[in-house]
């Protein structure tokens, strides 16, 4: 705008600026979660996640071999090999043979310790420990060392979240039932809605107006007062607490949003192609599913994409009306909350679960962004 | 029965009712009831055309009705009833909101819904409107408008967890993984918080994560606004010697006023019904209820249905000025 005036704003990269650190302020709670999903409990325990994607310093405590390790080279005693167990990139700096000096030599300096040992740890890792006298003990010296570790990812927590059958607490079966509530929770009320929103936007009857009126009303009813009168209903007609319930009552608290979006759109459908129909002699019906329907689209795709969202990431619905005392209809929401309560400490249970369920809406979400904003431009401006 | 079958059947017999009941309704009025052949085909084409909409509407209505307009005033008689043991009840007057009103833990659940009325769609529609004019002036700003709009699509839930680690605190010996303790330390705090059981503060903490989540909603409301506004009362303004910020407050803002009163008022309603949030991260302790939470409380584990529908009846009457209004104004315009 200020380039249109002629005078270049002096405030371009303020601008630029204030708009990076919002991004990813905006990012980073969320990044933080992915990257903790790969990467192991013990590094996620011990190190910020923002640490992991750069090399890391960590202090480490290590173990040497045991007693049972132990070789008689020359009249000495040895117990060699590598503190870090297999092959791996950490580079030792410092390290320490009590909790209290963790520092006191470098890599490649040779330690005595009381007894007489010797311990020499070099920077990869290799150590050799020797003592003129066999070595006791079945457990080894503690060697506490300060390492550079190399960024290390895994997808473990993915493959023991989703894919191991003997995870009680995996989430592929949860994954599968929100999957099973969300598909008709979102196919069924865009028919039955799409029929009303055409009447109410294209045929001539007396209460039109007073309709549209409770639509309108409605948009706004707190789901909270249906809790109790609808799991009456349900109990007493014999559907109980299950999918069938789960689905009528997200079908009903969707209908709505989806009469209200998809009224709005038609009544903006030019009226002269409505007409002309109507004088070829085209019903109603016709005009409705060979006309209306497909010019419609983009409106359904909005209102699709909202209700998907809403009944995938549905926690009380599917509190109230759907998972029973046995838990075999579990969501991914509830599961995590009830992991919240249980594993509230194991963040890479917490966050490989949290993202298997944030993945779909994301995906979704990027995918569709076109339509997402133009139903909400159309929902909520009036 | 396997439950995937049963979606897909659902699907099928839902999707197929559906078309089945329009298709064939729709035929029966045109071929069975008011057939247009005949002596009085005019008179029952013409009759055809009065039911039709009806048939179109119906199932829409029963739906709405059953299970939106029914419970509103099934609450109301539930929070004016006892339940008795045998699935009996029993008129009690106002008394179960008299029970509720002498209970702190109500009050507590009010002052905070209010908080959290008054700051979180301020500050959404602060930090929307804020990143909407920004990301408006710059090249990369669509890219910047879907990141910031991407929690959106995360649940309240994941959103809870998500937060939960940028709220996590470890003794002070080791190396701090929540992101507000490492910032907290790193500018001189002596000893890691535990943020959400400090009574206060913790609210605040809560309400950031839907603030997080909302200002995407916000901002692409608004931007669309801002790109509606008349170029020539900026360029009016421009040349007139105004300054970037006076442009923006002076000319910009008013004009949109109106699209800010319905972003705020939409963000209101979701606050109202704000559950998720508090039920993940602190259910309610340390002084963090909400009506939302409370109300689910009393039904779902004191089992007190009258209290319970009593502040759900809360919750209905917060939200019936906006229901009015929204009503009002929807009238209003198809005149």
């Amino acid at each position: 705008m200020a380039a249109i005036a002629g005078t270049k704003s002096s405030l371009t990269w303020a601008v630029h600026l204030s708009l990076v650190a919002m991004v990813l302020l905006w990012l980073f709670p969320t990044a933080g979660l992915l990257v903790s999903s790969f990467r192991t409990s013990d590094q996620i325990a011990t190190s910020g996640w923002w640490k992991s994607l750069g090399a890391s310093e960590q202090n480490l405590t290590l173990r040497t071999g045991g007693a049972a390790d132990q070789v008689n080279r020359d009249n000495k005693f040895v117990i060699e090999g590598n503190l870090f167990g297999e092959a791996s990139e950490a580079v030792i700096s410092v390290w320490g043979t009590s909790s209290r000096s963790i520092s006191d030599y470098s890599a490649g300096d040779t330690a005595e310790l009381k007894n007489g040992e010797t311990v020499t740890v070099q920077a990869n890792g290799d150590y050799i420990m020797e003592h003129s006298e066999e070595f006791t003990g079945k457990r080894g010296q503690r060697i506490f060392a300060t390492a550079k570790t190399p960024p290390e990812f895994t997808l473990r927590n993915y493959n023991y979240m989703l894919f191991d059958p003997t995870n009680r607490e995996g989430m592929a079966k949860a994954f599968f039932n929100t999957l099973t509530v969300t598909i008709p929770a979102t196919i069924i009320p865009i028919l039955v809605a799409a029929f009303a929103a055409y009447a109410l936007a294209w045929m001539d009857f007396p209460g039109r107006a007073l309709l549209i009126a409770v639509v309108v009303g409605l948009l706004v009813v707190p789901l909270q007062l249906a809790l109790i009168p609808l799991l009456k209903l349900h109990n007493e007609i014999g559907i109980g607490k299950g999918y069938l319930g789960a689905w009528l009552a997200h079908t009903g608290f969707g209908l709505p949003l989806a009469i209200y979006l998809l009224r709005n759109y038609m009544v903006g459908l030019p009226r002269d192609i409505i007409e002309n129909a109507k004088v070829d002699g085209a019903t109603d019906f016709q005009i409705f599913t060979k006309i209306i329907l497909p010019l419609s689209f983009p409106a359904l795709a909005s209102f699709a994409i909202f209700q998907f969202l809403w009944t995938w990431n549905d926690l009380l619905v599917a509190l109230v009306f759907l998972i029973d005392s046995t838990g075999d209809t579990t969501v991914m929401t509830k599961q995590i909350v009830e992991l919240l309560g249980t594993r509230g400490g194991n963040w890479e249970i917490l966050a490989t679960s949290a993202f298997v369920s944030i993945a779909v809406p994301l995906m979704v979400f990027f995918a569709m962004q076109k339509y997402l904003v133009r139903g909400l431009l159309a929902g909520s401006v009036k | 029965m396997h439950p995937a079958l049963q979606a897909v059947l659902t699907i099928v017999i839902g999707v197929g009712g559906c078309v089945g009941y329009f298709y064939f309704s729709n035929q029966f009025l045109d071929k069975v009831l008011f057939p247009g052949t005949g002596p009085n085909a005019g008179r029952n084409i013409s009759r055809a055309n009065m039911v039709r909409p009806w048939l179109f509407l119906f199932p829409a209505f029963a739906a709405l009705s059953v299970y939106l307009a029914y419970p509103v005033i099934e609450t109301l008689r539930l929070s004016l009833t006892e339940r008795l043991p045998g699935n009996e009840s029993q008129f009690v007057g106002l008394q179960n909101y008299q029970n509720m009103f002498n209970e702190p833990k109500f009050w507590e659940a009010m002052r905070n819904n209010m908080m959290w009325l008054l700051i979180v769609p301020a500050f959404s529609t602060a930090f929307g409107l804020l990143a909407a004019q920004l990301s408006d002036r710059v090249r990369w700003g669509n890219l910047a408008k879907s990141l910031i709009f991407m929690p959106m699509a995360i649940s309240f839930v994941g959103a809870a967890v998500i937060w939960k680690l940028v709220y996590d605190a470890r003794p002070i010996d080791q190396d701090q993984i929540g992101v507000l303790n490492a910032l907290y330390l790193f500018f001189g705090g002596t000893e890691p918080q535990n943020w959400l059981t400090i009574p206060g503060w913790n609210n605040i903490f809560l309400m950031a994560v839907l603030v997080w989540i909302q200002t995407g909603f916000a901002m692409v409301i608004l931007s669309a606004a801002l790109r509606g506004i008349p170029e020539e009362t900026v360029e009016a303004a421009i040349v007139d010697g105004a300054n970037p910020f006076q442009v923006f407050f002076k000319i910009k803002v008013p004009q949109i006023m109106g699209t800010i009163v319905v972003v705020w008022t939409t963000i209101t309603i979701v606050v109202l019904k704000v559950f998720d949030i508090v039920f993940a991260m602190t259910n309610g302790q340390w002084e963090t209820q909400v009506l939302a939470n409370y109300m689910y409380d009393k039904l779902f584990r004191a089992n007190d249905w009258g209290v319970g529908s009593a502040s759900a009846m809360i919750i209905m009457l917060l939200v019936s000025p906006i229901l009015i209004w929204n009503v009002y104004n929807a009238r209003k315009e198809m005149q």
